[in-house]
């Protein structure tokens, strides 16, 4: 298998990180938003850490996003 | 963008010097990332002037400029507490400028010939140079309020004793990724974001020119998912200046309350 080749499908293979990321922030968001309808009285006091949630699970999911772009561009 | 479908997502990201400078070996060059971050400047100056005439009646532009100081206000005052008030400047500043970069990177400027819209915060020399701001801040005040003290920040309560070396190695690693975490965060969605939008924007192009059945089909395709993803980009945008503001209150809340 030639350099290219290789490249491409290693991208493409550090990309799947990027999905299980989508599966995580679906997983905070969904959560937050099932407890949220039983108190809702309580929701509106953990938005802050809802986004704390979101923001570390995206952050998993930009690295896996960060490193298919570093396979891509390597020379 | 060459015609014959060559797509090259990483040339919109490319720093161009305006103004040759070059001092001692150093390149101070006045670049396009400099211009669009006066131009940011520029924007947010004239957000807040026009709404700082402190009329008793607010007119509607006041009426704005104080929904968005209230907002981070409320979020320092939930996030550190009555001593955070004095860094609800720094926070502003913070979220406001990457706000406003972020947004303005979207603009859809490239439709006038010869201007291109430049995104200061996909670079990571800036969102980085950010990051360590917010952490030097964070560390500078710890060791002002607590002295040497500060170091139990490494140790929760409660901890027992045969843990304390695992659990406080993990939290200072955990301590020290964070400047790297925050910039990164920032960094990497506007870039992806962009390059999302070029490829497809791309693949408009491409496909009418490719002709056919199927090529107008993928265009027409690519420019409704282009709708969606631009609407999405928006939305990430704020939670992306939101995020960077409330993670550093709560390194911030660590600093001065220590848990």
């Amino acid at each position: 298998m030639d350099f290219a080749s290789a490249q491409v499908i290693g991208a493409g293979l550090a990309a799947i990180g990027v999905g299980a990321a989508a599966i995580g922030v679906g997983n905070v968001f969904g959560s937050f938003l099932e407890s949220a309808l039983r108190n809702p009285a309580a929701a509106d006091g953990q938005q802050g850490r809802l986004f704390i949630g979101f923001a570390a699970a995206e952050l998993l999911g930009l690295i896996a996003f960060a490193v298919a772009m570093i396979i891509l561009y390597a020379r | 963008m060459a015609a014959e479908g060559k797509i090259d997502p990483m040339h919109q990201f490319t720093v161009e010097p305006l103004v040759p400078l070059n001092v001692g070996g150093v390149d101070l060059s006045f670049t396009n990332s400099s211009a669009w971050m006066l131009v940011t400047l520029a924007i947010i100056f004239g957000f807040m002037a026009m709404g700082m005439k402190r009329q008793l009646v607010p007119n509607r532009w006041q009426i704005a400029v104080e929904g968005l100081t209230g907002f981070i206000d409320n979020m320092v005052r939930v996030n550190i507490g009555p001593e955070g008030r004095k860094f609800t400047p720094y926070i502003f500043s913070l979220f406001t400028f990457i706000l406003v970069a972020n947004l303005l990177g979207l603009m859809p400027l490239a439709i006038i010939p010869g201007l291109h819209a430049f995104t200061t915060t996909s670079h990571f020399s800036i969102t980085g140079v950010l990051a360590v701001m917010s952490f030097s801040i964070v560390l500078l005040i710890g060791f002002w309020r607590h002295g040497l003290h500060f170091f139990s920040l490494f140790v929760p309560h409660g901890t027992p004793k045969i843990m304390i070396p695992l659990i406080a190695a993990i939290e200072f690693i955990s301590f020290m990724v964070r400047p790297f975490s925050l910039g990164l965060r920032l960094f990497v969605a506007m870039i992806a974001g962009h390059i999302l939008m070029e490829v497809f924007g791309s693949f408009i192009v491409n496909g009418f020119n490719a002709g056919g059945a199927v090529g107008p089909a993928v265009s027409v395709i690519s420019f409704l998912f282009i709708v969606g993803v631009a609407a999405l980009e928006l939305l990430v945008c704020a939670i992306q200046a939101y995020v960077f503001a409330l993670l550093t209150s709560l390194y911030l809340n660590d600093a001065i309350n220590l848990h």
